[in-house]
């Protein structure tokens, strides 16, 4: 039926709903932090999950551009929810790190590299859209020929627990994307949750193993129905589309068009749809001492295109303006991206719709530059200074 | 010899001579430089602290390396004493809302202060004030603004050990979304509904009033380039009326130009729709 089924043959099995927590308790057995969904904040974070009672079991997420709400589910469904303001690049990729550190002495300074290991985490919940953009920021991190070695290292030591989309937001279009929301490759194990349990298949020989720890039972015939039909309601659920018919030519044949001041009206340059993107990668390093400037940490943080000084180099800020900077990410995210790491930067998960504070929407952005694309008015324009 | 001995010999001769100097304000910033905790023996250790009435009555007469300038100018006298200040000094750094932008006291231009005058004090007569509360770089040439309503005193300490280093203090000027999203809070506005200055607001404080379920208040002033228009329009065609939107940014950076505009703009409207 898909690439994993292919590998590993007859791998469809049935987990009931109260043998969840074997799930948990085998990974957190086999050293794993567990990280997962729960409600906070009014939200569906991701945290350190110990037990099933720490998962959103009940709750939906109702999302609009702008618009983010929790809402009751009318059944006890654990992962019946779509995705939330955080991604797992917060655990890849942390917020902030200390890639370096030097210490005066009296021969000089004394240079390190933090080497603690890894933490070794179990993401519970993946979407398929997560996963392709796990996927985008391995190529970004580790498949050049300079690679991170604490995105590597985190990386390398996680297992993913797959959960495939039963339902979809509005805001959602990774059907456009080609990225789910059936989970297909990439994860250890994937679950289909159904009335009464879970359809669980493995796609990787760890997740192999750890399957034959789960109180599992094949799946019978009527159990698979169930959760295709389940999946099928999440491909049915989704409204939004990006045609990505020729989108890199298209965006840079029209870096002139008009559209870009109009949303440079809107946009805040606040950084957010940067910040929830789960591909998104870009940080700034500065070398942070203490007062006798004897202890010096040189220190990574996300940072953002958004931000004006970002663009700073020698001689001054490159990208002054919002229409130059909000261009730069949406030109980046869905053209440039393709060629400097052969493919869309963009998974279709909607994240940078829903918790854009002013609801600007990317698919509506590139529509309307589709619809109209139109340089010689644009150039018009422009020498009018109307534009 | 070591490290703290070699610092003591080159820096005891040479240490910046630093006055702190208070005009109208709650000294709240002045309390973050004695709030620097463990960091306040370093600080005392590479700055000569030659005058600052909060902390000590000890006093060096000028002139100074560094003058570090709490308060907003809202007297005659006071407008006076800032010339003095800044012949005196070689650096002249404002800390906090106040110095920086005219601090919540800012309102008063709005307002008719001869009327404030005669609410406030039984005998208006001993008042000498001016009309207005306004910034310190009003008055004089400014070598650095530290935002804050307080000031960060880690973006103090940022800002002595930058003077000690002789480098530019790093202090940026972006959102306060952005470090919502490092600390992993969820957006306020976007979740719950609250109204929140956080997307044109500059970093400095942390992001702290989000993570307690409250919308960001502006205390670190307007962020580079902000979209007020946007963001207000946005929450007015959300539910906020322009009565819980004006006080918003009206508040301890009310005078910063660009807050002003947004809410002079607000108030405007408000005006014109009501003639209609």
């Amino acid at each position: 039926m898909t690439a994993a089924t292919e590998s590993t043959p007859s791998t469809h099995s049935f987990l009931l709903r109260d043998g969840l927590q074997s799930l948990i308790d085998e990974l957190s057995g086999d050293g794993f932090t567990v990280i997962g969904p729960t409600i906070d904040q009014g939200a569906i974070i991701f945290a350190e999950i110990e037990s099933v009672d720490d998962l959103p079991r009940g709750w939906t997420d109702q999302q609009q551009p702008g618009e983010y709400r929790l809402e009751r589910r009318d059944d006890d469904a654990y992962f019946g929810y779509v995705v939330g303001p955080h991604s797992w690049k917060r655990y890849l990729f942390p917020p902030l790190t200390t890639v370096a550190t030097a210490d005066r002495t009296d021969n000089g300074w004394d240079l390190k590299t933090p080497d603690e290991p890894a933490p070794r985490y179990a993401f519970l919940g993946v979407r398929a859209c997560e996963i392709a953009a796990i996927k985008i920021q391995d190529r970004v991190f580790t498949g050049g020929a300079y690679v991170d070695p604490i995105y590597q290292k985190r990386r390398e030591a996680a297992f993913i627990v797959a959960v495939n989309c039963t339902t979809a937001a509005p805001t959602c279009f990774c059907t456009s994307m080609n990225t789910g929301p059936r989970c297909k490759s990439g994860f250890d194990i994937a679950l289909t949750e159904i009335a009464d349990g879970f359809i669980v298949e493995a796609s990787s020989d760890a997740g192999e193993e750890l399957l034959g720890r789960l109180p599992v039972t094949p799946a019978a015939d009527d159990q698979l129905d169930h959760g295709e039909r389940a999946r099928q309601q999440a491909v049915d659920q989704i409204q939004r589309t990006l045609n990505t018919d020729g989108i890199r030519d298209l965006l840079l044949d029209n870096l002139e068009h008009p559209q870009w001041e109009d949303v440079a009206k809107r946009c805040l340059s606040c950084t957010n749809c940067t910040m929830v993107c789960p591909t998104c990668f870009c940080s700034t390093v500065s070398e942070v001492s203490d007062l006798t400037g004897d202890h010096v940490e040189r220190q990574r943080q996300w940072d953002s295109c958004f931000n004006i000084d970002f663009s700073y180099m020698n001689g001054g800020i490159v990208r002054s303006n919002v229409r130059s900077r909000f261009r730069q990410w949406l030109t980046h995210k869905l053209a440039s991206w393709q060629d400097q790491f052969e493919s869309s930067g963009c998974v279709g998960c909607g994240r940078c719709i829903t918790w854009c504070p002013v609801g600007i929407d990317l698919t509506a952005e590139v529509a309307t530059i589709r619809n109209v694309p139109n340089r010689a008015l644009a150039a018009t324009s422009e020498q009018e200074g109307t534009p | 010899m070591s490290t703290r001995a070699r610092h003591e010999q080159t820096q005891s001769s040479t240490r910046p001579k630093l006055a702190v100097v208070k005009f109208a304000s709650c000294d709240g910033c002045q309390l973050s430089l004695l709030d620097c905790e463990d960091d306040l023996l370093a600080v005392a250790g590479v700055v000569d602290i030659a005058y600052f009435l909060e902390a000590t009555s000890r006093i060096v007469p000028g002139p100074y390396d560094v003058a570090l300038v709490e308060g907003s100018i809202t007297t005659a006298h006071d407008a006076q004493r800032i010339q003095d200040i800044r012949q005196q000094s070689k650096f002249l750094i404002t800390i906090g809302a106040c110095a920086t932008a005219g601090g919540i006291q800012s309102l008063k231009n709005w307002a008719d202060h001869e009327e404030f005058m005669r609410v406030v004090y039984a005998h208006p007569e001993f008042i000498s004030t001016l009309a207005t509360s306004t910034p310190i770089a009003d008055h004089v040439e400014v070598d650095f603004e530290l935002r804050g309503c307080p000031i960060n005193r880690h973006q103090l300490v940022e800002v002595i050990a930058a003077l000690v280093a002789g480098r530019k203090p790093r202090t940026r000027t972006h959102s306060v979304c952005l470090d919502c999203k490092r600390r992993g809070t969820v957006c306020v506005e976007v979740a719950q509904g609250i109204p929140c200055l956080g997307p044109i607001t500059q970093t400095g404080c942390g992001a702290i009033c989000p993570a307690y379920d409250r919308g960001c208040y502006g205390c670190f002033g307007p962020a580079a380039q902000p979209n007020c228009n946007s963001l207000t329009d946005h929450y007015e065609s959300t539910g906020s009326t322009r009565e819980q939107l004006v006080p918003l940014l009206r508040n301890f950076n009310a005078a910063a130009p660009e807050f002003q505009a947004a809410s002079d703009r607000l108030e405007v409207n408000s005006g014109t729709e009501a003639q209609s």
